[in-house]
């Protein structure tokens, strides 16, 4: 091949290659613009989202109209048309007065934000968030908010991982990142690097919490102390914490399985006794557990095949049953009896 | 008072009359194609690094815990795969082709991309990308090396990072914008990055031709083409090279922890945290073509160590008490000087510290020794941390830092003064 024609060669293939590239992108744009704009496939209405009645707050993944929007379905009949809000959430957390949204502010540049907006839709406070959202819970009081996001290197260069977990109140004052609390395993105070805290579940004195440490590969259930500023271990193997109502048991995430081929099941763990009950889910974990009553807990799973689409599903607490399909296309589930 | 061209006089009349200037002033377009070359794989690269966290986290539904892990696996295998890559440059003196090796390899990668579902595959993808990452760097740069005036080396080097990193900075915004305009874009992000990876590849193995160091200089000294020998390796400013720039790799610490500590003291930080690097890689790009120029005039050597000094600026710059905007962009500026002043001054030192039988394994050797030295700098500040906290930490590093720059300046004086290649 000769100079020019090697150019030509080049250009050709050039134009070929980005004109593909640009085809592709510009049909994923156009089908997107259309899924978007189609009715959701799944059955809405626009009354009030602020009833007083008991009811479920959730992130509606039914593809359509209100994709990634809050949503909330009564508690009695969950399986009834969703109330959508206009309020976007990537994880989101309601309690009668208030709510915690953390959101992924696509853009550029890209960037994580977390939200406390009142009953009334107004936003009361807002803050930025190192990494892409995690988890959210609000204390039974609506006064305390607690946020965990993953705090990600940009690149391939950047070696580990690390979660960021804060505690605040409503009105955006920070208790600080919790890895700065006094990690305390078996009476001896932990102060390895790849120390890492996330999942809050408050307890009703605003000053008590449960929460995960992990380091090494393991990860503890601990009991937090916002006046101390400890966090103390009192479980083995126990993730993302959630607190009964009563206030008796407390349910979580547990690893088992071979290293290569983990499975994160849910485990309900009375805290007088000791005593822990795994429960009957097969499928893979990744979510905080929240309690729709004293005898039932609620979870998030990823729909196979669908991407960014997810089911919350419920079991009963006391492992007696196999879980059941509550809420179709939803996601981060928070249950509001006030 | 309005001053024409030729009224001034010229600046340096022994450099004006001397023959060689003119040949040094432009830089070598083999070199500018190389440059494209990696822009293209940068923006493939970086734009899909940016958004993986995302994807993995928001599609896959994976925690990034496991990720972290193996992540600190393929830096180990990139280190190793890079004497190699070097290693077979040399010897089979065909940089350009065990380059296009490597690029070839990790295009394949971005191909893998568009099927891979699930973590395991995932990994097998960005290890097989890693792999050609490793395999091409040392090559490249002796082409680079191959294809320039040894006077302005440095120059030549300063103009390859700068495209190289304008790669690395449109990546991110370019994978943020697709996510903008189409929120579950993922899949024309791994297509966009496939072909630009694919434009890498074209413009290496049509555009940029073939230098054979080694034959060159047999052919010039007439005299038969030495066999690569590990030998040739020992040479001692080569030695002392590896010896300081790994000292120096030592107290490197990853640029995620300074931003990490900007981004806990300022809230300027905080709200760009995901961006900080964009920063970092605007003053890098800025600054590559004047330090690598300056490089070329002063010493090497000297603006290498300069570069540290200007690392040592950013640590103190993050551990001081004040918080503010400001602060954090002197932060970013600093780290992007250092960056200019000794990215690719290294392998220009490494060039004119090694024969041209070894060049791609010099510069691989010098490569590695910085690379395995700040993979125990980060683990070790890691552990410094949270042993003694954030701030102690950041000041441990400094202090060490500004011990290292006069020992290893020290080191390098042969090469401080010897300035030019020989």
């Amino acid at each position: 091949m000769n100079r020019s024609k090697k150019w030509l060669a080049l250009a050709l293939i050039s134009v070929l290659v980005l004109g593909a590239a640009i085809a592709y992108g510009i049909t994923a744009y156009t089908s997107y613009q259309a899924r978007s704009a189609e009715p959701s496939e799944v059955r809405t209405t626009t009354t009030s989202v602020t009833s007083t009645d008991p009811h479920i707050t959730f992130r509606n993944t039914a593809t359509g109209e209100g994709y990634g929007k809050v949503a909330t379905v009564p508690l009695d009949t969950p399986s009834a048309a969703r109330a959508l809000s206009d309020q976007a959430c990537d994880r989101v957390y309601a309690t009668g007065a208030v709510l915690s949204c953390l959101q992924i502010k696509r853009g550029v540049p890209t960037t994580f934000a977390a939200s406390v907006f009142d009953r009334a839709g107004s936003e009361l406070a807002s803050w930025p968030l190192p990494g892409i959202p995690s988890r959210t819970r609000l204390s039974a009081d609506s006064s305390l908010v607690a946020t965990t996001s993953f705090v990600t290197g940009h690149s391939y260069a950047i070696t580990g991982f690390s979660t960021e977990t804060v505690v605040s109140h409503v009105d955006g004052e920070s208790y600080g990142n919790l890895e700065d609390f006094a990690l305390w395993i078996d009476g001896e105070r932990l102060t390895t690097a790849d120390r890492n805290i996330w999942g809050v579940t408050f307890g009703s004195d605003d000053r008590t919490f449960y929460a995960t440490a992990a380091s090494g590969g393991r990860t503890w259930l601990v009991l937090g102390d916002l006046a101390e500023r400890t966090l103390t271990a009192i479980a083995d193997n126990a993730e993302c914490p959630s607190l009964s109502p009563d206030g008796t048991r407390v349910a979580y995430k547990k690893r088992s399985g071979a290293a290569e081929t983990p499975h994160w099941g849910i485990a309900v763990l009375t805290l007088a006794t000791h005593e822990e009950v795994v429960l009957p889910e097969p499928k893979n974990v990744d979510d905080q557990v929240e309690w729709m009553n004293d005898e039932t807990v609620l979870y998030g799973l990823a729909r196979d095949g669908a991407a960014g689409d997810s089911d919350v599903w419920s079991i009963a607490a006391d492992g007696a049953s196999a879980p059941s399909l509550l809420i179709e296309h939803a996601w981060s589930p928070s249950v509001v009896n006030e | 008072m309005y001053i024409s061209l030729s009224d001034r006089k010229p600046v340096d009349k022994n450099k004006a009359t001397r023959p060689t200037r003119t040949a040094t002033t432009r830089v070598s377009s083999v070199v500018i194609a190389l440059g494209i070359v990696s822009m293209f794989t940068d923006i493939s690269t970086e734009s899909v690094s940016a958004i993986l966290p995302l994807y993995i986290t928001g599609v896959i539904g994976l925690s990034t815990v496991a990720y972290g892990v193996i992540d600190g696996l393929y830096q180990g295998i990139s280190a190793v795969v890079r004497i190699a890559g070097g290693y077979a440059a040399d010897r089979a003196d065909q940089p350009k082709w065990v380059a296009f090796f490597g690029y070839g390899v990790s295009a394949l990668a971005r191909v893998g991309l568009l099927f891979a579902s699930g973590f395991a595959a995932l990994s097998a993808v960005i290890a097989v990308d890693r792999l050609g990452k490793g395999v091409r760097t040392a090559p490249r740069d002796a082409l680079i090396t191959a294809s320039s005036e040894p006077d302005n080396l440095a120059r030549s080097f300063g103009v390859h990072r700068m495209l190289d990193t304008i790669g690395a900075a449109i990546g991110p915004l370019l994978a943020f914008a697709i996510l903008f305009f189409i929120p579950d874009g993922y899949s024309t992000i791994f297509v966009v990055s496939l072909a630009f990876a694919i434009l890498g590849v074209l413009l290496l193995g049509i555009v940029v031709p073939n230098k054979r160091p080694r034959a060159e200089r047999a052919t010039a000294h007439s005299t038969p083409r030495a066999r690569f020998r590990w030998r040739d390796l020992n040479d001692r400013r080569l030695r002392r090279l590896l010896l300081a720039a790994g000292l120096l790799g030592l107290v490197t610490v990853g640029d995620g922890f300074i931003y990490l500590v900007l981004q806990s003291k300022s809230g300027f930080a905080a709200e760009y945290f995901p961006l900080l690097y964009v920063g970092t890689n605007v003053a890098f790009l800025a600054l590559a073509i004047p330090l690598g120029r300056l490089a070329d005039r002063f010493g090497r050597a000297r603006i290498f160590i300069l570069g540290h000094i200007a690392l040592l600026a950013a640590y103190v710059c993050a551990a001081l008490p004040a918080a503010g905007w400001q602060l954090t962009v002197a932060c970013l500026v600093l780290l992007g000087t250092f960056y200019a002043a000794t990215d690719g001054i290294l392998a220009a030192l490494a060039s004119q510290a090694t024969s041209i039988d070894t060049l791609a394994s010099g510069i691989a050797a010098a490569q590695t020794s910085v690379a395995a030295a700040r993979l125990l700098a980060s683990v070790g500040f890691g552990l410094l941390w949270y042993s003694i906290g954030r701030d102690s930490a950041m000041t441990v590093v400094a202090v060490a830092l500004a011990v290292l720059i006069p020992v290893t300046a020290v080191i390098l004086g042969g090469l401080i003064r010897a300035g030019k290649p020989t």
